[in-house]
């Protein structure tokens, strides 16, 4: 029933794209197709990727790039300035140190955990449960809130007067300052955007188990093969290819990571969760004097490591590809 | 039929650009319940003015304080704001002058305060004060009686209040003792008050001296031995303003400093609870002094409708408009006229006249040091520069000795990427 429609739409550009092909031949239809993508790609990421780099070269609060003064690497030079990287405080910009070591630490922890606890709740998932989709949903439902609502239900729960702390209350137990104890707030960052990401990753590792054949585990079971060797034999190795892609994509989601920590934390106690994209926005627009120069540099240091793990995603996915055809 | 589309669709056009021509954007932000007067204005205003459509935006101040001067710096913005950043970004605003009807009236009414919104050296009219602001404190008044802790004397020292309100945390199993609001322009009265002073003889900023690290160290101590409330000032990186209203309306702590604009939001959200009141500035050595300041409504230099911005701009500025403003929104008024006359503020909060007289008196008690920071441009940077590292310290993440070193390097730095 929609084939005469689709059809006769088809027919309907026929005659400009074989004009299209008359001018700019086979291989120029190429060029067309991929036209409209280039220049969405070349005006919202590619510019604007340039327009930073050129603005890291400049100095002053004004934002437009004639009012700017042109300053070389003077704030590449004046982020670089450090005595000890080890150490922010022998940095000229300390707080950038600070947020450099504080996003260090908070990838590695968040990494860990978030590919352990996704694979976990993958391999939940994947079991015979009562409501199965029910329970699916329910760990995918905090994806599809938005960042700042998550940061602000998880603020209600964990402030001084929150809700955790009432329950503590009405149990008789001790109350703890979730948000202003140095521990506890990092700590609260990691949970609280491992609970809000989760059910994504753990999808992508449900669509690799389920791809899995029964066979396998069948086979295995009738050799008598216990659960654990089978996951870490059958399991685990066929699910290394999902494993990667989500290990890449949460490495590159958690150096980004700003939206629900700035409202959950703002960055505190302190500057205990002051991570990078929140110095560049600190810098770059929320101080009462913006360094847009400075942010520029640092956000180009940035996007500098998230190439490096974007081609480690490319390399890996190449490689893949070429074992999955061998 | 060609001809009559096109036309159709002309006129179509123009009738939009004429109605977006008449639109005036207020981009207005909210303390107490001064949003709810300022509607009620602006529609008695559309319905007396069909050619001229006010529209008034009430936003967070987050977004006055952060986002505003982004858009201004690209061109854009509203018609109007309500701003308290008046100098450091006073190149964007309207120079009124050619649009008001009597320049005059403003210059006698609103005169004292044009040099706190406009660039140093102009003589422009930008806009007027919608309220002068003085920071002070409030004092729980019904948990001082609790505690039988009496309330200390207008000539009480910081270290007097402090020690007053912790008697009263301790017998009342409060959180805090007191808390001031995470903000660097409001520990800048007592600052003054300890003889600090930020302005250099060449009109920059200075090292931070003694006053400024007397009372940073003050500040710290008290925090870190549970008086003055962490939360408020550790729970935020960098410039971020946190009020401390909220445990002062939730009993929460005996004192709070902050200013006269919360007047109204604390009688409307307190209520009957308790009985509360305000003390004026607790003394230092140099004095007792708050800080003046105030919000103001400044016209946008990249309004397409100066004109419509000037007959906006005189009706909100006119005595009675502005009497009817400051008595529904219990703010000390700017306009001359207005304060010298009779005053019936709408409130039957008991608290709330009182408080306004303290207020009113602990003007005489401003210092100049305190009086000159409004009206000078890197007041709001230095303000952000203390906020930043005094945090730093409460947090344990800095001495106090390194976080006045920073201070000096950030001021310096700031003062740097300004040129």
């Amino acid at each position: 029933m929609l084939v005469a429609p689709v059809g006769w739409l088809a027919r309907l550009f026929d005659p400009p794209l074989r004009a299209l092909q008359r001018v700019g031949g086979y291989g120029g239809m190429a060029v067309f197709f991929l036209a409209p993508n280039m220049l969405v790609f070349g005006i919202f990421v590619l510019f604007p990727l340039v327009l930073n780099l050129v603005y890291s070269t400049t100095g002053g609060a004004a934002l437009f790039l004639g009012d700017r003064s042109f300053v070389g690497l003077a704030q590449y030079e004046r982020l670089f300035d450090c005595s000890n990287y080890l150490d922010p405080k022998s940095c000229a910009e300390d707080l950038f140190w600070t947020a450099v070591w504080n996003t260090a630490g908070f990838v590695v922890v968040q990494v860990v955990l978030m590919v352990v606890v996704a694979l976990v709740t993958a391999l939940v998932l994947n079991r015979e449960l009562k409501a199965r989709s029910f329970w699916r949903a329910v760990f995918f439902f905090p994806v599809l809130l938005s960042p700042v609502v998550v940061g602000l239900i998880w603020k209600w729960i964990l402030q001084r007067q929150g809700l955790l702390n009432l329950g503590l209350y009405e149990l008789g137990l001790t109350q703890v300052n979730w948000l202003i104890e140095r521990g506890w707030a990092f700590t609260a960052a990691v949970g609280v955007s491992i609970w809000a990401h989760v059910g994504f990753y753990a999808l992508i590792l449900l669509a690799g188990l389920q791809a899995i054949p029964k066979d396998l585990y069948e086979a295995a079971e009738m050799d008598g093969t216990r659960p654990a060797r089978m996951f870490w034999r059958i399991t685990l190795p066929l699910l290394m290819p999902n494993l990667i892609v989500v290990l890449v994509l949460v490495l590159i989601r958690s150096v980004q990571i700003f939206d629900e920590v700035y409202v959950l934390t703002g960055g505190g106690p302190g500057t205990a969760t002051l991570y990078l994209t929140q110095y560049i926005y600190e810098i770059g627009f929320a101080s009462h004097l913006r360094n847009p120069g400075l942010a520029s540099a640092a956000s180009i240091l940035m996007g500098g490591v998230l190439v490096v793990l974007t081609l480690l995603q490319l390399g890996i996915g190449r490689r893949n590809e070429a074992r999955g055809k061998k | 039929m060609k001809k009559t589309v096109l036309a159709a669709f002309a006129a179509a056009l123009m009738s939009t650009t004429a109605a977006m021509a008449g639109d005036v954007r207020i981009m207005w932000y909210t303390d107490g319940v001064e949003g709810e007067v300022m509607k009620d204005l602006v529609d008695r205003f559309n319905k007396a003015n069909p050619g001229i459509n006010v529209i008034l935006d009430d936003v967070g101040y987050k977004v006055v304080q952060e986002q505003l001067p982004v858009e201004l710096e690209a061109g854009r913005g509203p018609d109007i704001a309500r701003v308290t950043n008046l100098k450091t970004i006073a190149q964007h605003w309207l120079d009124l002058r050619p649009y008001i009807a009597d320049a005059a009236y403003w210059e006698k009414n609103f005169g004292d305060q044009f040099d706190w919104m406009r660039p140093d050296g102009s003589d422009a009219i930008t806009g007027f004060m919608t309220q002068l602001t003085l920071t002070g404190g409030y004092a729980n008044k019904t948990l001082f009686e609790q505690a039988g802790v009496p309330l200390p004397g207008p000539t009480a020292t910081w270290d007097e209040w402090v020690e007053a309100a912790a008697k009263v945390k301790e017998s009342q199993q409060l959180n805090a003792a007191f808390v001031i609001d995470r903000s660097g322009h409001r520990i800048s009265a007592p600052i003054a008050s300890y003889g600090g002073n930020y302005i250099g003889a060449d009109g920059k900023p200075a090292p931070v001296d003694e006053g400024v690290k007397t009372f940073a160290k003050k500040l710290v101590d008290w925090t870190a031995a549970g008086l003055m409330n962490k939360e408020v000032w550790v729970s935020a990186a960098g410039t971020t303003y946190r009020p401390g209203i909220e445990d002062f309306i939730n009993a929460q702590v005996a004192f709070y400093y902050s200013g006269s604009w919360q007047i109204a939001a604390l009688s409307t959200k307190i209520g009957k609870n308790f009985d509360w009141v305000a003390t004026g500035s607790p003394c230092g050595p140099a004095g007792c002094s708050g800080l003046p300041g105030g919000a103001a409504l400044v016209g946008i230099k990249y309004t397409k409708n100066a004109a419509e911005v000037g007959k906006v701009m005189d009706y909100f500025a006119s005595e009675a408009v502005v009497k009817e403003f400051t008595e529904r929104t219990l703010f000390l008024p700017a306009h001359k006229g207005v304060a010298a006359g009779a005053i019936d503020f709408k409130s039957d909060d008991a608290n709330v006249k009182a408080a306004l007289d303290a207020f009113v008196k602990a003007t005489g008690q401003v210092l100049p040091t305190a009086n000159a920071l409004p009206a000078w441009k890197w007041a709001t940077p230095v303000y952000g520069v203390l906020v930043t590292r005094i945090s730093q310290v409460m947090a344990g993440e800095m001495s106090i000795d390194d976080a006045f070193m920073r201070m000096d390097e950030d001021i310096k730095a700031q003062v740097a990427a300004a040129k």
